[in-house]
């Protein structure tokens, strides 16, 4: 049974309300005893592996974006078995409420919650301004370890071709919008990873040409919540050009930044096509004969011959 | 595969503990070092300006290092200072685990460790290969700052 769906003012502009949860609503859901029963599941999904353990909302199960989420060896997610092992080992049914927060306004949280998507589990939702906010408001904190009732989860197949793109992908998408929502300095190629980051080996620095440099956290306030509709059509709409409708790919460096700005264009926006290139620039950067643009341009496509 | 035997007592000792438990335990241990940080002396905690970042850390992580001189004739002693916020555990346990482990050893004490001593933690798997990187940069960056203190060769 779905849990009934939050309704405030915020919410309400967006295309899809029912994907985001606030701290108040979250707070008192876990006061009615939603979550000791089991009607709610809420999960933290962290960069910072040890994170969770240091202090958790009440209730809350861990699962790791890398440890739990990747697939060992192979470059990709776990397959359905692995997913739903994982999932009912968080007391996770396939009918269960998800909500999911993390550090870093949501950022792994948000990759996460796309993962979730990937295997079409139906009701997941963020919690609006996560970890960060929930502290800030001096709300409950416990290091106690939940040991939920195990979940009933079937395995189901991933469906990535709706959400997830692959090179194959963006090079036929190449014409259409491109969102590239790693930073400035990334984006020109002034630098081929993130500042303050370890460098991850991308051979080529720059963008994919066409694409807009929108860096993903525009889309987050002071407070790690969503920027209001009004504020995130101005950045998508008006600055990154984008139009009703649009088939949409958005890009990083390995695919979690940019999970944060597919759930804005998905479901804060609305636009019903929009998928994550989760090879991003760590593979996009290195593949041979791709083409790339540098500096502040977007550049055009298809490519002007000799450049 | 390395052994311990070539590591400073202290270290090595870390190293055992470590390798005697399961991976979560391990991830537990490293929770604690996190906690056992020290808080930086208030002479550095006035001047964020004497201590370096090092960048391939995922979360920031700024240390420095002092010699302290003695006069009994023996190696003068490497005091370290780590900074890592509260919000970033893991980097603040691998802080936690050298400087337990380094503290107070001569330069050449320091120097003698193996370049890829974090592997022996048996914590690449738990953690990723992608945030052990960050503690081998933290290792590398203590014995270069020790090297061009003291003169010695890394």
């Amino acid at each position: 049974m779905p849990y009934p769906v939050e309704q405030n003012e915020k919410f309400a502009a967006y295309a899809h309300p029912e994907r985001l949860v606030s701290t108040e609503w979250l707070a008192a859901a876990i006061e009615s005893g939603a979550v000791a029963n089991g009607e709610l599941v809420v999960v933290e999904s962290d960069e910072d592996v040890l994170l969770y353990d240091t202090g958790h909302i009440p209730g809350a199960v861990k699962i790791d974006w890398h440890t739990d989420l990747n697939d060992e060896v192979t470059r990709d997610y776990v397959d359905g078995a692995a997913f739903a092992e994982l999932a009912a080992s968080k007391g996770i049914s396939r009918d269960s409420t998800v909500v999911i927060y993390g550090d870093k306004s949501n950022w792994w949280a948000a990759y996460a919650l796309w993962v979730f998507t990937l295997f079409g589990h139906e009701d997941v939702r963020l919690l609006d301004g996560g970890r960060d906010k929930w502290i800030a408001e001096g709300r409950e904190l416990t290091k106690e370890k939940p040991a939920p009732a195990r979940g009933n989860y079937p395995v189901v197949e991933r469906d990535d071709a709706p959400i997830r793109a692959f090179k194959e992908d963006v090079l036929a998408h190449l014409g259409k919008p491109l969102i590239d929502v790693r930073s400035p300095e990334e984006y020109t190629g002034q630098r081929t990873h993130m500042p303050a980051y370890p460098e991850e080996g991308a051979l080529r620095g720059g963008h994919i040409p066409t694409a807009a440099s929108i860096p993903w956290a525009r889309a987050a306030a002071a407070d790690g919540t969503y920027r209001s509709r009004e504020e995130l059509e101005a950045l998508y709409l008006g600055e990154a050009g984008l139009t009703e409708g649009d088939d949409v790919v958005a890009y990083c460096r390995i695919g979690e930044r940019s999970s944060h700005t597919w759930f804005a264009l998905k479901y804060l926006l609305g636009f019903d096509s929009v998928r994550n290139y989760d090879g991003s620039w760590t593979e996009w950067g290195n593949a041979v004969r791709v083409p790339i643009v540098k500096g502040a341009e977007r550049g055009s496509f298809p490519v002007p011959a000799g450049v | 595969m390395m052994t311990t035997q070539a590591l400073p007592s202290a270290l090595a000792a870390i190293v055992d503990d470590f390798q005697a438990l399961s991976e979560p335990e391990r991830l537990q241990l490293l929770l604690e070092f996190s906690e056992g940080l020290p808080e930086l002396p208030d002479r550095l905690k006035d001047h964020p300006e004497l201590l370096e970042q090092v960048v391939e850390c995922q979360s920031p992580l700024f240390l420095t290092i002092e010699t302290e001189k003695n006069d009994g004739g023996q190696d003068a002693a490497v005091r370290l200072f780590f900074k890592a916020p509260a919000e970033a555990p893991t980097t603040r346990g691998f802080a936690g685990v050298l400087h337990e482990g380094l503290d107070g050893l001569s330069a050449e004490e320091i120097l003698s460790v193996p370049d890829d001593m974090p592997e022996l933690l048996g914590l690449t798997r738990a953690i990723t290969p992608l945030r052990m990187r960050g503690m081998t940069a933290m290792l590398g960056r203590i014995k270069r700052k020790v090297a061009a203190t003291s003169g010695v060769r890394a």
